[in-house]
C-alpha cells in the first residue's frame, strides 16, 4: 500500500524531510495530495521509489534526484528535472520553462506543452542517456547547448493551435544528442548551422522504443503517433567553437 | 607559396644558447612541449625555433649546464606610443587566423593596483605591539551567516546558547584556494591543494570539472562548484564537500562561460566530467535556470534542499560596475557567502579583451560591497570572500581590512608550484606540469611536491599575517575585518578614498 500524505499545509522542506524519513524506514511508494506550488519536491533524493502527485508541484521538481519515479496528475511549474541524474518524471499535463536543464540521465514524459529553454545542456555519458518526450509544443531554445541525450517533440496535445511546433533557436549550439520532431520545422527556426534530416532504421528503432513507453504512460496509441513522419536534428559538429580562437 | 603568416615573423622570445656551456645532451628538446628546441640529426646540433617559445623558462631551469637564457626577442619595431608591439602582433595574429584572441591568467595591464596604494598601521608608544611568537594570535575565521544577536540562557548554573547556530565553516587561516577545475589544472595539483587545505585547516575548490574519485576523502576541506555547464554534478558530488559554490561569473572573464577544448578532454577528465572523450566541454554564459535574483534564490534553495541544509551555499560573481547592488541581491537570495572575483582574477583560458578590460579592481569592490551590506543591515547574514590578484600576505591583510572575511588565492598557489606566468595555460601543454593533463607532462609535478610548496606558502603567509596583526596591536583576525582605520592611502584621489573608506596618510 502506498503511503498517502496530504501536504497542502506543509512547507516543502517539511515534505522532503518526511519523505526522507519514510524512505529511510523502507517506504517505497507514496501518494502526495494537495500539492500546491511546493518547490524542490524529491530534490537530491537518491532512492528507487515511486510517487504519485496530485496538484501542481512548484519549482525544480526532482532536481538532482537519482532514482525516484514521479507521476504528476496536474501541471508542473518551472525547472522540473533540473540536473536530474536518474529516475523518471511523468506529467499528465503541461510543464513550465527549463525542463530537464543539464539532465544527465533518466526520463521526463510530458503529456502537453512545455515552456522555454527545455532540455538545455542535456548530456550523455556511456550508458546514461537522458530522454525528454514532449506531447505538446515547445517554446524557444529547445535543446540549446545540448551535449547528449534525446528530445522527442510530438506537438500533438497542444492547447496552442496557433503556435509552431517548436519556438525559435531550436538546438542552438548543440554539440551532442538528437532532437526528433514529429512533422516539420521551418529551417529558419533552427539554430545556426543545423539542418533537419530524415530518419534512418536505427532512429526508428530508438523512437519506437521510447514512444512505446510514453504511450504506456498515458494510454495512447503508438500507431497514431507514428502516422506522421519525424525529422531529426543532430549537431553539425561536436566542436561548434573549435575554430573560434586565434592562438 | 601560401599566404604569409605575419605573426610568425616576429617571435616574442629569443632562445640564447651559450655554446661554450652546451653539452648537447638534448634535455632542452625533451623539456620543451612547444617544440622550440630541435635536434638536427644530420648536423648533430641543436636548433631553435624562436617563434614557438612561450617564455616559460622550463628549458633554462632544467639545462644541466645552465647553457640557455630566455630573453625578450631583441628585434624591435620603430617606437610608437600608441602602436606598441603588443597591439601590432595581436592584429597580425587575428589577420592570420580570424579568431578571438585567447590568453590565460589575470589582467595584464597596469591599471592602478590599489593594494599598492595602501599602507598599514603599527603601534608606537601609546599601545604596545604583540609578539605572535610569545602570545596567542588567532587567524581562525568562520564562514557563513551569523545570527543578529546571541540569546543566552542559564541552565543548571551553566550558560548556553538558546538557539543552535546555523552551520558555519571553520578556517584556521583566512586563505582558501580558488576554484580551478580538474581539466584546467592537473590532477596532481588538485591532490596537492586538497592535502594542503586539510593540513592548513582551510578549503580548496574543485572548480566546475567535477571531483576526481581520489579526492572524495578530502571532503571536509572541499568546496564543490556548480557552474552553468553542471559538469560531473550529481548528488554524491554535491554532498562531498562542506560548501557548494554557484559560479555565476569569474573576474578574468565576466559575462561569458567556459570552453574546455576537446583536446583537453582525456579519458580521466571524461570520467570526472561525465562527457565523451574529445568533445568540447561548453559552459553557457548564464545558468539557464537563473535569469534573476529570484531564480538565484531558486537554485540556492534547490541545492540546500538537495543536501538537507548541511552545506553552505556560496555565490561567486565577477566584480562589475554594480557589484554592491548585485551582492545585496545575492545575500537576500540566501547565499551564505558572496565570493567577489576582481579584475585581476586569473583563468586557464579567457579571451584577451575580457581578461584585460572587463570588471573592476577587487579592492574597490570589497569596500563597496562591505559598505552596502552594512548600510542595509545584512552584513552579518553572509561572508565576503575576495579574490583576484592577491599576491602576498599584505594583500590578504588589506583585503580583510577593507571588509573581506577571507580570500581565495589561485595564481599565487600555482606560482608556488612552479608557474612562471607565461600565460599559455589554454594550450594544455604546460611544460611545468601544472595546467595540463598530458600524462607525460603531469609527471613533472608530483602531488607531494605540489602539496609541500602550497603548504609552505600559506604557512609563511599565515605567520606574516600574525606578525602584521601583532604590530597593529590586534590579536585576532576578527578585529581586523573591515577595520579601515588600520589602512591609510598613499597617492589616491578623494573619490577613491571615499569608495575605500580610508583616510590619506598623514590624516
Amino acid at each position: 500500500m502506498p503511503l498517502e500524505l496530504d501536504i497542502s499545509h506543509l512547507h516543502y522542506s517539511q515534505v522532503n524531510k518526511i519523505l526522507r524519513d519514510y524512505i529511510e524506514k523502507g517506504e517505497r511508494e507514496f501518494i502526495l495530495r494537495g500539492v500546491n506550488g511546493h518547490r524542490y519536491l524529491f530534490a537530491g533524493i537518491s532512492a528507487e521509489i515511486k510517487a504519485q502527485l496530485y496538484g501542481t508541484p512548484g519549482l525544480d521538481l526532482g532536481a538532482f534526484m537519482r532514482g525516484p519515479e514521479i507521476r504528476v496528475f496536474g501541471n508542473v511549474q518551472d525547472g522540473a528535472g533540473n540536473t536530474m541524474d536518474e529516475g523518471k518524471i511523468v506529467v499528465h499535463g503541461m510543464a513550465g520553462d527549463v525542463v530537464g536543464y543539464a539532465m544527465r540521465g533518466g526520463k521526463i514524459h510530458i503529456y502537453g506543452d512545455v515552456g522555454y529553454r527545455v532540455g538545455i545542456h542535456m548530456k550523455a555519458y556511456m550508458d546514461k542517456v537522458p530522454v525528454i518526450i514532449i506531447g505538446g509544443k515547445a517554446g524557444d531554445f529547445l535543446g540549446e547547448y545540448m551535449a547528449g541525450g534525446i528530445i522527442i517533440l510530438l506537438g500533438m496535445h497542444s492547447i496552442y493551435p496557433e503556435r509552431p511546433l517548436a519556438g525559435l533557436f531550436l538546438g542552438t549550439g548543440m554539440h551532442g544528442g538528437t532532437i526528433y520532431v514529429r512533422g516539420k520545422v521551418k529551417e529558419s527556426y533552427l539554430g545556426l548551422g543545423l539542418k533537419p534530416y530524415a530518419l534512418d532504421g536505427e532512429d526508428e528503432k530508438i523512437l519506437e522504443k521510447h514512444l512505446k513507453e510514453y504511450c504506456d504512460d498515458f494510454g495512447l496509441d503508438l500507431s497514431e503517433i507514428l502516422k506522421e513522419d519525424f525529422i531529426k536534428i543532430i549537431p553539425y559538429t561536436h566542436r561548434p567553437y573549435g575554430k573560434l580562437y586565434a592562438y | 607559396m601560401g599566404t604569409p603568416q605575419f605573426a610568425s615573423f616576429y617571435p616574442d622570445f629569443y632562445i640564447e644558447r651559450l655554446w661554450e656551456k652546451c653539452i648537447k645532451c638534448r634535455r632542452c628538446v625533451k623539456e620543451c612541449s612547444y617544440g622550440a628546441h630541435i635536434w638536427d640529426e644530420k648536423k648533430k646540433t641543436l636548433l631553435e625555433d624562436h617563434t614557438k617559445c612561450v617564455g616559460c623558462h622550463r628549458c633554462e631551469a632544467m639545462c644541466p649546464t645552465k647553457a640557455i637564457i630566455i630573453r625578450r626577442h631583441p628585434s624591435e619595431f620603430r617606437e610608437h606610443a600608441l602602436w606598441t608591439p603588443w597591439f601590432i602582433k595581436n592584429i597580425y595574429k587575428q589577420a592570420d587566423q580570424g579568431g578571438v584572441l585567447l590568453t590565460s591568467t589575470g589582467c595584464a595591464l597596469p591599471f592602478k593596483n590599489y593594494f599598492d596604494h595602501l599602507v598599514l598601521d603599527a603601534c608606537q608608544v601609546t599601545n604596545p605591539p604583540i609578539d605572535p611568537l610569545r602570545e596567542p594570535m588567532e587567524l581562525r575565521t568562520y564562514i557563513g551567516p551569523k545570527p543578529e544577536a546571541l540569546e543566552i540562557e542559564e541552565v543548571n548554573g551553566k550558560f548556553r546558547l538558546k538557539k543552535k547556530l546555523p552551520p558555519l565553516i571553520k578556517l584556521e587561516v583566512p586563505i582558501m584556494f580558488a576554484a580551478m577545475s580538474y581539466g584546467a589544472i592537473s590532477l596532481h595539483v588538485h591532490q596537492g591543494l586538497a592535502r594542503a587545505a586539510r593540513d592548513l585547516g582551510t578549503l580548496y575548490n574543485t572548480g566546475e570539472g567535477g571531483l576526481h574519485a581520489s579526492l572524495y576523502e578530502y571532503g571536509s576541506n572541499t568546496i564543490v562548484q556548480c557552474a552553468s555547464g553542471r559538469f560531473g554534478l550529481h548528488v554524491d558530488y554535491l554532498k562531498a564537500g562542506v560548501a557548494i559554490e554557484i559560479k555565476i561569473g569569474q573576474g578574468a572573464k565576466p559575462g561569458i562561460g567556459g570552453h574546455l577544448p576537446g583536446e583537453k578532454v582525456t579519458e580521466e577528465i571524461s570520467k570526472t566530467r561525465m562527457i565523451p572523450v574529445g568533445s568540447d566541454a561548453l559552459s553557457p554564459a548564464p545558468h539557464h535556470d537563473i535569469y534573476s535574483i529570484e531564480d538565484l534564490r531558486g537554485l540556492i534553495y534547490a541545492l540546500k534542499e538537495a543536501t538537507e541544509y548541511k552545506k553552505l551555499v556560496f555565490v561567486k560573481i565577477a566584480a562589475v560596475h554594480n557589484v554592491a547592488a548585485i551582492a545585496s541581491g545575492i545575500v537576500r537570495a540566501g547565499a551564505d557567502a558572496v565570493v567577489i572575483d576582481g579584475l585581476k582574477g586569473g583563468t586557464g583560458a579567457a579571451p584577451t579583451m575580457f581578461r584585460d578590460y572587463i570588471g573592476i579592481p577587487i579592492e574597490l569592490a570589497i569596500s563597496a560591497v562591505d559598505k552596502r551590506l552594512r548600510e542595509e543591515g545584512i552584513r552579518h547574514r553572509t561572508s565576503i570572500i575576495a579574490s583576484g590578484g592577491i599576491r602576498s600576505s599584505a594583500d590578504v591583510v588589506k583585503a580583510i581590512a577593507l571588509g573581506a572575511d577571507a580570500v581565495y588565492i589561485g595564481t599565487a598557489a600555482l606560482i608556488a608550484v612552479g608557474c612562471t606566468m607565461c600565460q599559455r595555460c589554454y594550450t594544455g601543454k604546460c611544460p611545468w606540469g601544472i595546467a595540463t593533463n598530458n600524462p607525460e607532462l603531469i609527471k613533472r609535478l608530483p602531488p607531494e611536491v605540489a602539496y609541500e610548496k602550497i603548504y609552505n606558502l600559506v604557512k609563511a603567509w599565515a605567520h606574516e599575517i600574525k606578525e602584521m596583526l601583532g604590530a597593529m596591536g590586534i590579536n585576532s583576525i576578527e578585529s581586523l575585518k573591515g577595520n579601515r582605520d588600520k589602512l591609510r592611502a598613499v597617492g589616491l584621489t578623494k573619490e577613491e578614498m571615499e569608495i575605500l573608506e580610508v583616510k590619506h596618510a598623514g590624516e
